[in-house]
Formats: structure tokens, C-alpha cells, sequence
């Protein structure tokens, strides 16, 4: 792949392992930042950037997560930043230090996401407000995020024909990639028969659908591609989008945590749904197509999601994704190998540090170093997620 | 004494509708109701009126909750009962959540069916019931046909 004059370079990664370990935010993100300098080789004092992703649920620190972070290591006089974008927040931080590089403003910038999580559905802070509809969809509706999950679901059963074996094929897949990647929460194989065993959450979706929620930590060194080669890095894996888009009106795909749409009476439907917007976005920023890419990291919040983003990405046409699921083609070894980390099905979601370990995942694949899971070859890989409140992230990368 | 759970959002009577606003500018409807400024990215209006939205719609998509729901949810029973959920897109180009009318689950629904709206008790507190808007389904089983949607 040859370079570009907008690329930056991924110097190093780092991730503290997903699970419950019951620690502190800090404990988590400290040790994959270390992890990240370690491998790219470089001292913290050439830091001259930390951006944080910003957890909401670990109180004013984890509101400044950047400030934390750097302290935690020891401040260091860099520059600092926070981020904030739902699930799209590691990717969102990354885009920062991104900027900040491709602007000559910085050489070295430190990007760090990690969480404690709560037990149990995600639920909305405390309080009663009656103009937040985070707020209102619990209180009015009783609706929770696998609700929504299970609605994108339902849709691919009644007009695409897909099934909840399909559903649980994902899962079975998934964790089968797990089963040697040493950051994942869960590992061990399941099987069709496990997951359609496992409870009912939210029609048609089982409990083994679904995603648990996680502690974990990922980070990622960004430095110009300056730096990299008088560093020594001739051919660093290199970002070559990173896609923040929002919608565009009207939104019409109904999303975490509305209770309604967008209408379309007036302007029309837009030519693309807001998840497809996100990755072409990405596609146009690097001058590559779906055709190119080796590898995805999608966010299989839900197994059926997942099949969602693989056509929401390109990578075969609405309504295929099951045909590739079922022909084994997202499978390692597979035409187009799809989270060959284990995904969220393995990890659990553990939301500012989550869009970092998708971009982990995939410098790993590119170096050609991912022990177990390796997808041979691998030149381009494509990460993608969304969150609440229109945020959303795709992550372009190659060698 | 009866009340909505929320204010303004819904008529109840004979014919409920939901409450939504028009823009006067663009004519675009939003539902929950805009106010202050139009969404409408093409529009700089204002000025809005208040409408009732179709009674009758699409169906979406659809679920239920087979847990009961985290706080601010108020469970209407003890010990709790499941519901299910359907997302409606109504004829003024917008999809709308809401619970599905009590008795009804998801093998009583399918994607391209209609539904109409209703209101039910979503909880009782100590001043009485309080009331939501809930979706019917206008033919139960899966014998529909699917709509325009499953051509898409
Ligand atoms: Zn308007």
C-alpha cells in the first residue's frame, strides 16, 4: 500500500485484558498504555499528546480521562484532550491525535479508552428528566438496548429469511476466534444448540446474542510518518480514514435511544442509511473499496448486528450477509474474515476503550502478528460501530 | 383519577392519536413534538403547530421484553410480566415506538402489518393510573402478507 500525505502511523498498541476485575478505570488504561509504548518502542516523555477516551460512569475522572491518564503516568507536559462519542469514543480520540499529527501540530500522541462497568443492562443515570429520552424510553416504554438489538434483528428474519440459527452461528463463529486471543473475556466454543438454549432476552435474540458489558483497556500510539521512519518504522500499519460521520436528515433508521425517526414525508429518504454513510465515508477518506479489505472488526453488540454491518460496509449486498455466513466466507480462513479477535461476543463491551481494541485487533492482523487467529495476508482492515445519540465510527487501516 | 404518564404527548377518548408538531415553514412533522427551531437542515422555521398523527401504521419492526426493564421503568406488575414492543411507520414518513397493546406478543405480529393505536394503563401510582400510547395489531397470526417493505 503506498502512502499517502494524510496517513499517520500506528506505532504501538496495548490492551489490558477484558473481564470484571473489579479496578479502577485508571488501573486498566495505565497498563494498556504502557503495553502500547512498550511495543512501539518509544519513552512517554516523547509523548507530546494524551487523548483520553471519556467513561461517564467513574465519576470526574473519568469525565477528563485524558488529564487522569497522563497523570496516572506521570505528567509529562504534553498536551491533553478528552473524547466523548458513545461507542464511537476511541475512534473519536484517535481522529484528534490524528488531526493534531496530520496538522504538524504534534509527533507522538498517546490515545487511551478504558471502563469499569456496572452489572446488568445499561441503564440510564439517576435522576428524572422528562426532555431526555434516554430517559424517557425506560420510563414510557420499558425499552432497552437489546430491544433495539432485537428489533434491527427481527427485520433480517421477516424480510431477508434469516433465522436464529443464523444468529447463533455468529456467536458460535465468534467465539471460536476468541478461543486464542489473550485479551478476550470469554473463551470457549459454543454451539448452535447453547446459544438457541439460552434465555429469551428480547425476541428473537438469547441471551448468548447478546453482549455483556466489560471492564477493559486499549491503547493506541499515533505518530507522524516522520516519526515512524526516524524511528526505524519504515512500514508501519498506517490509518487511512478514520470516518466520524453523523446522520443526515432525515434519520430514518431508528436508533439508541429514540422513541421515533426522522420523517421523510418532505425531503425523501436519503440515498444511504447513516451506518452505510459511516463506512463509506471511511472508504472515500482512503481511496479504498470494500473489494480491498482483508479483515473487519465489526461492533456485534448483537450476533445479528453483526450481519447488519458486513452490509451496512459492502462487503456483499442487503440481504446476503447470512449467504456468507453460511458458506463460511466470514469464517478465519474465510473470503472476507469478519472480528477474528472474537468481537464483543468474546470481550463484552467496555465502550471508550472498545473502538481502540478493534484498531488493536487490526494492527495486529496487519503486522501479521495475531498468534491464533491470524488472517493470512491481510493488507486492509475496516473496523466500524455505532452508538447513541447519531455517533458512529469507522476505522481504515493498511500496510 | 386517570392522567397520561407524560403531558401533551397523546389524545386519549374514543380515538386516541398520538401529538406531534408541524413545521409551519416546511411542513415537516416531528413526533415527540419540536418546538424553538426546525430539524429540517433545508429550513430555518420556527413556528410550529400542533397535529395528530396517524392512528394507523405499518409495522416496522417488533419485540418484547422478556426481563423487566431497569428503573426509570415502573413495572404495572408483581411479579412481572413480559410485553412486547413494535416500531410503526406511520403514513407522515416516521416510525414510532411503542409497546404492543396488552394480550398481544410477538407471534401476533410480522413486519408490513398494520397497527393502530390505542392507549392502555402503563402503571398505577398512588394517584391513580397512569396511561401510554400502545400499538394494536390489526390482523393477529402471521397471515399477512408483507407490505412494500419486503420488497426493499
Ligand atoms: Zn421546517
Amino acid at each position: 500500500m503506498t502512502g499517502s500525505s494524510n496517513d499517520v502511523a500506528v506505532a504501538g498498541v496495548g490492551m489490558h485484558p477484558w473481564g470484571k476485575w473489579g479496578r479502577s478505570f485508571v488501573t486498566y488504561g495505565v497498563h494498556a498504555a504502557r503495553a502500547a509504548l512498550a511495543d512501539a518502542d518509544i519513552p512517554w516523555s516523547d509523548v507530546d499528546l494524551v487523548v483520553g477516551g471519556e467513561t461517564v460512569r467513574n465519576g470526574y475522572g473519568g469525565y477528563v480521562a485524558g488529564a487522569t491518564f497522563a497523570q496516572a503516568l506521570g505528567w509529562n507536559g504534553a498536551r491533553v484532550a478528552t473524547s466523548y462519542a458513545a461507542c464511537a469514543t476511541g475512534a473519536q480520540a484517535l481522529d484528534t491525535a490524528r488531526a493534531r499529527i496530520l496538522a504538524g501540530m504534534c509527533e507522538v500522541a498517546l490515545v487511551v479508552g478504558a471502563d469499569t462497568t456496572p452489572k446488568g443492562f445499561l441503564a440510564p443515570n439517576a435522576g428524572e428528566r422528562w426532555d431526555d429520552p434516554d430517559w424517557l424510553r425506560f420510563r414510557l416504554l420499558g425499552m432497552t438496548n437489546p430491544a433495539y438489538f432485537a428489533l434491527y434483528a427481527r427485520r433480517r428474519m421477516d424480510l431477508f429469511g434469516a433465522t436464529q440459527a443464523d444468529f447463533a452461528q455468529v456467536k458460535v463463529k465468534n467465539a471460536r476466534h476468541g478461543l486464542h486471543n489473550p485479551y478476550a473475556r470469554y473463551r470457549k466454543e459454543v454451539s448452535v444448540e447453547d446459544v438457541l438454549a439460552s434465555a429469551v432476552v428480547s425476541d428473537p435474540l438469547h441471551l448468548l446474542d447478546i453482549c455483556a458489558t466489560s471492564d477493559g483497556a486499549a491503547a493506541v500510539v499515533l505518530t507522524s510518518v516522520d516519526y515512524a521512519r526516524r524511528h526505524g518504522l519504515d512500514s508501519p500499519v498506517r490509518v487511512k480514514a478514520v470516518s466520524t460521520v453523523t446522520p443526515t436528515f432525515p434519520h430514518t433508521v431508528l436508533d439508541m435511544p429514540n422513541l421515533s425517526t426522522d420523517s421523510s414525508a418532505v425531503t425523501g429518504v436519503p440515498e444511504r442509511t447513516f451506518k452505510e454513510s459511516i463506512g463509506r465515508a471511511a472508504y472515500e477518506e482512503a481511496g479504498i473499496g470494500p473489494e480491498d479489505v482483508d479483515v473487519a472488526e465489526v461492533y456485534d453488540l448483537s450476533t445479528a448486528l453483526e450481519l447488519d454491518w458486513i452490509e451496512d460496509l459492502a462487503l456483499c449486498g442487503r440481504g446476503e450477509a447470512e449467504v456468507l455466513l453460511r458458506a463460511g466466507d466470514t469464517t478465519l480462513g474465510g473470503r472476507i474474515p469478519v472480528n477474528p479477535s472474537g468481537g464483543l461476543a468474546c470481550f463484552g463491551e467496555a465502550v471508550p476503550a472498545q473502538a481502540l481494541a478493534q484498531v488493536c485487533e487490526l494492527t495486529w492482523q496487519l503486522r501479521g502478528r495475531a498468534e491464533g487467529r491470524q488472517v493470512e495476508g491481510a493488507r486492509v482492515g475496516i473496523t466500524a460501530n455505532q452508538g447513541l445519540f447519531g455517533h458512529g465510527s469507522s476505522v481504515l487501516l493498511a500496510v | 383519577m386517570t392522567a397520561p404518564a407524560i403531558e401533551g404527548w397523546f389524545t386519549t377518548g374514543a380515538d386516541p392519536a398520538l401529538l406531534g408538531t408541524r413545521c409551519t415553514t416546511c411542513t415537516t412533522v416531528f413526533f415527540p413534538k419540536a418546538d424553538g427551531f426546525c430539524r429540517n437542515p433545508a429550513c430555518a422555521g420556527e413556528t410550529f403547530e400542533e397535529v395528530a398523527l396517524s392512528r394507523r401504521g405499518v409495522v416496522w419492526s417488533y419485540t418484547d421484553a422478556q426481563y423487566q426493564p431497569p428503573p426509570p421503568y415502573i413495572p404495572a406488575s408483581d411479579p412481572y410480566e413480559p410485553f412486547a414492543l413494535a416500531a410503526v411507520e406511520l403514513p407522515e414518513g416516521l416510525v414510532v415506538l411503542g409497546q404492543v397493546a396488552r394480550g398481544y406478543g410477538v407471534a401476533d405480529l410480522r413486519v408490513g402489518q398494520e397497527a393502530e393505536l390505542v392507549v392502555e394503563t402503563l402503571y398505577t401510582d398512588e394517584s391513580g393510573d397512569r396511561t401510554i400510547w400502545r400499538w394494536l395489531p390489526l390482523t393477529s397470526g402471521h397471515l399477512t402478507e408483507l407490505g412494500e417493505e419486503a420488497d426493499q
